[in-house]
């Protein structure tokens, strides 16, 4: 980020509040509430991303999305410095789905299909005029903080529901290969929202437990890493399909239970922070996933998820300390950059590839990023 | 003679006649052995009820190794164990292992003493020695294993290394200067080549816990006070009844203890990134005064049934409260366990920790129980890897004379 004038920061920290609040987005089936302006239809393929504007007025925008390719895509809408206003996951070949989104302010943006769920994605720029009713005092600021993020769990438990649906039916058709391919994909979006479900204590551990956890007698080893390691090590069991039917019943129960959690701004800047401790301590140590090998799919949702945690409180943090949030995209861009050197195909080097050097490069830039996460609570509370 | 082999020597004369005396007073008093630190000189006395390095006030640093018998000739054993009580009777009193042995006369000889602490006062060393599982096993004497001495489960989240864990024999160094405890272990070691072999070590240079009133809760590398509600040398009913071996026990065991040690990583660098708020109610002490958070100040009670607005003020998952006494049946430990910061692990981060040692008088009826909660449901385990793990059979304390380690066991 180039250096600015105090004027400059100042103005850009508004443009940032209207960012906050255009986290104020939701997702629907096609058809589904319309915005102000009408949809703007995106038409998706393997690769082109066809949008039928590229203006439209502050306000809620509507984006239908249409998935005419062959691979599960995505659809972004981005502010200045790769900011997400608002996003749809996992939409499969054939279908379409709905993107609302709260733009208040004008300025420049950015629209993205992901084919494939990888990469920056096909990127085309888009323009909002004019400007809509927009928060001005802190705690305004703050509760359009915590309910964006609450309405970003939300989009990524509507896609951890049918991926993990998927993945469990191919475990339950006994379909091994299927079943590792969407083994990763499914967890991405456990990964991006695992402090929030960490703070239901009980359905954690039946889900993302780990073989040698301690349990209860008569409590066994359940959940991803159970099926991971049927995959992976050992076959699938004769109660395999048990265990796939009890982490869709975990993650069913889950999905409901988010619809109600709270969160508070210094919880969503410590869940910004856990995501980036896992990151440390499970991932760059191939903890977590020991049998599939896959950790950097974790890897690189633990650090999404920790960047939409910061970016729901980033217009707070702007006005509270101007120079964090530019370190902030500085040091997220660097580990996303980082990450994107071990794309493989759709997905990423298994752990296992990787060499000491390797870890260590990932060890200082997910250092670099967490020490300035960790300035975010203060900053939001000062 | 080197003007420094004469200074060792000098300062053994004084030395020694602080032993005599602290000796004499252990033996007359069970109070005054359990309590006694060093006397002016810098001795801790190493005859007496119970072994040193226990309740004697926490010296600064330590060297904590663990061996492995390599011979299963019992005689052999035997006779090691003689020459390092002899040699570690010495060093504890700030001699070396033999007379004249850094400097011996005839020039081709390798010294008898590795002489790193020439010149160095006895800095309240210490030397313990503990018996671990193997050592029954590999000397044909099953039947004598102590029932406390069954291996610890494996705790969730445990993630221990073999090669940083158990041992047939234990020696914990103890002293106010680091080089005297290394000069210690590595003498013993030494002597020790064909019948034992070094399994691991763990070096550590701040105490964590105060086992005397006298002395100054420390910190650990959270920054906490820690050990503020230790087990204290001047509380000998709690000493007797948490801590010594009584006659539940074997014969050779009466009066001495259990050691648990556990090599604790410490994730500090994600820990360090921790709000303030965040750390006080993972702890539950405040930490400046080190306070429970239901007080004001550090030997504060803490009130586990203290509420506030948000609940307890005590969390349900911080560490003090799954610690405590109250919540573990009436459960407490001795706890003597020291800072460590073995280099870095490769990915540039430090390999820093908690060496924990504790004595206890059961460890399957304390240390487990506890370990099980804390590692369940402690919201410190997020900032903890337990790395290394063992357990010894501490016998008592050796009575003047020819009594040496491990004589009674092998008797």
């Amino acid at each position: 980020m180039s250096p600015v004038t105090r004027t400059a920061a100042g103005l850009a920290s508004l443009t940032v509040a209207a960012g906050l609040l255009a986290g104020c987005t939701s997702t629907a089936p096609a058809g589904g509430g319309a915005g102000d302006a009408g949809p703007i239809t995106v038409n998706a393929t393997d690769t082109a991303c066809e949008v039928s504007a590229t203006e439209a007025p502050a306000g809620n925008l509507t984006f239908r999305i249409t998935n005419a390719g062959t691979k599960v895509t995505e659809f972004y809408l981005y502010a200045a410095g790769d900011r997400i206003m608002g996003e749809v996951e996992n939409v499969g070949p054939g279908l379409s789905r709905d993107l609302i989104v709260e733009v208040p302010d004008g300025g420049a943006y950015t629209t993205a299909c992901k084919p494939g769920m990888s990469g920056d994605g096909i990127r085309a720029p888009f323009t909002v005029t004019g400007s809509a009713q927009k928060a001005t005092d802190t705690d305004a600021q703050l509760a359009a903080a915590t309910a964006g993020y609450t309405r970003y769990v939300a989009s990524q438990v509507d896609a951890l529901v049918p991926t993990t649906r998927q993945f469990v039916d191919a475990v339950k058709a006994e379909d091994v290969a299927k079943a590792k391919e969407l083994y990763p994909v499914s967890r991405t979006y456990w990964e991006r929202i695992e402090p929030v479900a960490e703070s239901f204590g009980d359905i954690d551990p039946r889900i993302d437990g780990r073989e040698d956890d301690e349990r209860d007698p008569g409590v066994g080893f359940t959940g991803y890493h159970r099926l991971e390691k049927d995959l992976w090590t050992t076959g699938l069991q004769s109660d395999s399909a048990a265990v796939a039917d009890r982490l869709m019943a975990d993650i069913t129960d889950l999905a409901n239970r988010t619809k109600t959690v709270e969160l508070t701004p210094v919880q969503l800047a410590n869940g910004a922070k856990e995501l980036l401790d896992e990151v440390a301590t499970g991932k760059i140590t191939g903890e977590e996933d020991r049998y599939s090998h896959t950790d950097l799919w974790d890897f690189a949702a633990n650090v999404e998820g920790s960047r939409a945690a910061v970016a729901a409180l980033r217009p707070t943090v702007d006005e509270k300390d101007p120079t964090l949030g530019p370190l902030l995209d500085e040091r997220f861009e660097a580990v996303e950059k980082l990450l994107q050197s071990y794309r493989d195909g759709d997905g990423y080097r298994l752990y296992t590839e990787l060499t000491p050097a390797d870890t260590k490069k990932m060890t200082a830039a997910v250092d670099a990023l967490s020490e300035p996460v960790s300035r975010v609570a203060g900053a939001v509370t000062a | 003679m080197s003007p420094l082999h004469l200074s060792r020597r000098r300062l053994f004369g004084t030395a020694g006649a602080g032993v005599a005396l602290a000796g004499a007073g252990a033996v007359a008093g069970y109070g005054l052995s359990g309590t006694a630190g060093a006397t002016a000189d810098g001795v801790v006395p190493f005859r007496g009820t119970h072994q040193g390095g226990i309740v004697t006030p926490a010296q600064d640093r330590l060297h904590f190794v663990a061996l492995d018998l390599t011979s299963t000739d019992r005689a052999a054993v035997r006779d090691l164990l003689a020459r390092w009580t002899a040699a570690a009777e010495r060093m504890t009193a700030g001699r070396e292992t033999a007379e004249g042995g850094a400097l011996p006369a005839n020039r081709y000889v390798a010294p008898a003493d590795t002489g790193e602490a020439l010149g160095l006062p006895p800095s309240s060393l210490t030397l313990t020695f503990g018996v671990g599982p193997g050592f029954f096993d590999k000397l044909g004497l099953a039947d004598r294993r102590p029932a406390g001495l069954a291996p610890l489960p494996r705790f969730q989240g445990d993630r221990l290394d073999p090669a940083r864990s158990g041992g047939d024999l234990c020696i914990q160094a103890c002293a106010d200067d680091p080089q005297v405890a290394v000069h210690a272990v590595r003498n013993l070691v030494r002597d020790g080549f064909g019948v034992t072999e070094v399994r691991w070590s763990q070096l550590g240079f701040g105490r964590t816990s105060s086992t005397s009133t006298g002395q100054a809760t420390p910190r650990n590398l959270f920054g906490f006070k820690d050990g503020t509600n230790n087990l204290k040398a001047e509380e000998p009913d709690l000493l007797e009844r948490h801590v010594w071996v009584g006659d539940e026990g074997p014969e050779w065991l009466r009066g001495g203890s259990y050691l648990v040690a556990r090599r604790i990583r410490m994730h500090i660098e994600t820990w360090d990134r921790s709000n303030l708020d965040e750390q006080q109610q993972i702890i539950g002490r405040d930490k400046g005064e080190g306070a429970p958070l239901s007080g004001t100040a550090e030997f504060d009670v803490a009130d586990l049934a203290a509420t506030g607005p948000s609940g307890p003020l005590i969390p349900d998952d911080s560490h003090i409260r799954l610690a405590s006494e109250q919540e573990n049946g009436g459960v407490r430990i001795l706890r003597r366990g020291y800072n460590f910061v073995d280099g870095s692990d490769g990915r540039g981060h430090l390999d820093a920790g908690l060496f924990f040692v504790a004595f206890v008088r059961d460890p399957q009826r304390q240390y487990v129980p506890m370990q099980r909660r804390l590692a369940r449901s402690d919201a410190l385990s997020e900032y903890l890897e337990h790395n290394g793990s063992a357990l010894f059979a501490v016998p008592p304390g050796l009575a003047d004379g020819d009594d040496h380690w491990g004589r009674a066991l092998l008797a």
